[in-house]
């Protein structure tokens, strides 16, 4: 349930940066960010930053560099949510 | 190569005007773009008077996609992708599709410095150990290139793409880089213009200078006065003008209207040299600079018939015209009329030159000249050389055959550039 949420969540921020020719519902669990969906790499930072904003997380580089798919980043989103408990 | 150069389309985000027909409707029955404001006068200015376009957020949906206007804090940005998008559809060309770029069209867009709010707003985060914080927009909105990179990305445009800055001088000096372009036969199209953001960021190091009017914050209409006697210092502007630069062959060819044709122009500086400084013009570099213009349209002296200056409403527009009159040999009624767009809209700095061009080109589409509202006590050194019947207060009926526009700039820079009607 919380992850169906998280998903929803990250769905919001994602479509924002979708070239206009990708519809929303392209965005799918193992959808790769810049392969698949086309982002342009440079809106990566911006993600990260919305993401951080949404969940009250810090993404650090490494983070970055491991968030490849939508998934990816799920996992580190539940990830950094458990370490702050 | 020697390839005749048209201009196709017009597009402008003034103070008096955004877009072409508001433009149009201002200048025609002298309606200043010049205002009053609050947050001037609150940071303490001693000019707290400017031209600012005003641009309601619904409109800027209209060219921005919403990823864009995200973040979007560069004023200069918003006024060159407006004018720059309306020149280009002015001209009847279509956006470049998806995948292959327009090989012969290309972009000259000018600026001073662009993005200076979005610059604060980084400075801030920065020193507050943020930078991690400026996400992705901050570098493209900041870069003085953004203007055309904006404008390239949106048109889609694959030949020549770039940004030239000469000061004041900038948006005159990009229509005749573009003309050059055109004619040597390296692009089909160039669409030139220039932009300069709004603001005290950007207005506060000239009313340091004290080269603004600071007496006419009660009466801001009437603060921008080139040639008159009263003139006393020049109104800080902002805003974009751009135009669409075509081969004479591409615009025939798909039955383009043509506004006018581009016939020649030169660009120089003064070395600030004799009385030539960082700031004030070098009058035989300025007169070198008209001459050889006309010597580039291959016309003479006694042929233009109208001029458009750069008169800021300094004690300069003396100096000015009495350039023009020597370096065209020509006084009293024999002088071509005269006039200064910034009696309306203030300054525009690097967007001056291309906001004033599309003004004197909207003289040929509708044979006249526009007025000149606040010089009724023209200054006597331009009395001594000017028939007053050559600048005048209202727009008056007349068909033009040869513009002269010139603009000089900081650093001692002067361009000219020479429209001829079309038949």
């Amino acid at each position: 349930m919380e992850d169906d949420h998280r998903f929803t969540q990250l769905k919001d921020i994602v479509k924002m940066y979708l070239p206009e020719d990708v519809p929303v519902g392209a965005i799918g669990m193992d959808s790769n960010f810049i392969k698949e969906l086309n982002i342009n790499s440079a809106n990566l930072v911006d993600i990260v930053l919305d993401v951080e904003d949404a969940f009250g997380i810090r993404l650090e580089n490494e983070d970055m560099d491991r968030m490849q798919t939508v998934r990816d980043a799920l996992n580190i989103i539940t990830q950094k949510l458990r370490d702050k408990k | 190569m020697n390839r005749r150069v048209m201009i196709t389309g017009l597009g402008i985000c003034a103070p008096n005007g955004v877009g072409v027909s508001n433009f149009y409707d201002s200048m025609l029955k002298g309606i200043s773009g010049i205002r009053f404001h609050q947050e001037l006068a609150d940071l303490g200015f001693g000019c707290q008077i400017a031209g600012k376009p005003e641009i309601p957020d619904s409109l800027k949906e209209a060219y921005f996609t919403k990823l864009q206007l995200r973040g979007l804090n560069s004023s200069g940005l918003v006024y060159g992708v407006m004018a720059g998008t309306d020149a280009w559809k002015d001209a009847g060309l279509s956006l470049t599709g998806k995948d292959c770029p327009d090989w012969d069209s290309g972009i000259i867009f000018g600026t001073g410095i662009l993005g200076i709010d979005k610059l604060r707003e980084s400075i801030y985060l920065i020193d507050d150990n943020n930078a991690r914080r400026l996400g992705s927009s901050s570098v493209m909105q900041t870069m003085a290139s953004g203007i055309s990179a904006y404008l390239g990305g949106i048109l889609g445009c694959g030949n020549q793409v770039t940004t030239n800055s000469s000061a004041c001088a900038t948006g005159t000096e990009g229509v005749i880089m573009g003309m050059e372009r055109i004619r040597s036969g390296k692009a089909e199209r160039m669409l030139v213009g220039s932009c300069n953001d709004s603001g005290p960021y950007i207005w506060g190091g000239f009313d340091a200078m004290r080269i603004l009017p600071s007496y006419y914050n009660h009466n801001p209409q009437e603060a921008s006065r080139p040639m008159s006697a009263s003139a006393s210092g020049f109104v800080p502007g902002s805003g974009a003008g751009a135009m669409v630069l075509e081969s004479l062959e591409s615009a025939l060819g798909r039955g383009a209207k043509i506004y006018a044709e581009v016939l020649g122009g030169a660009v120089n500086s003064g070395g600030q040299r004799g009385v030539g400084s960082m700031t004030a013009p070098n009058s035989q570099a300025v007169q070198k600079c008209i001459l050889e213009a006309l010597n580039d349209a291959g016309i003479e002296k006694s042929e233009v018939d109208v001029i458009n200056g750069h008169l800021t409403a300094t004690s300069k527009d003396a100096e000015e015209i009495k350039n023009w009159s020597e370096a065209l040999g020509r006084t009293g009624k024999d002088f071509p009329y005269i006039n200064a767009t910034k009696g309306l809209v203030g300054h525009c700095l690097a967007a001056s030159g291309s906001v004033e061009c599309v003004a004197a080109l909207l003289q040929f589409r509708e044979a006249l000249v526009f007025g000149n509202p606040n010089c009724h006590d023209l200054h006597p050194e331009i009395l001594d050389l000017v028939d007053p019947s050559k600048i005048p207060l209202k727009t008056i009926s007349h068909r033009p055959r040869i513009t002269a526009k010139a603009s000089f700039g900081f650093g001692d820079v002067n361009a000219c550039v020479i429209f001829k009607e079309y038949k």
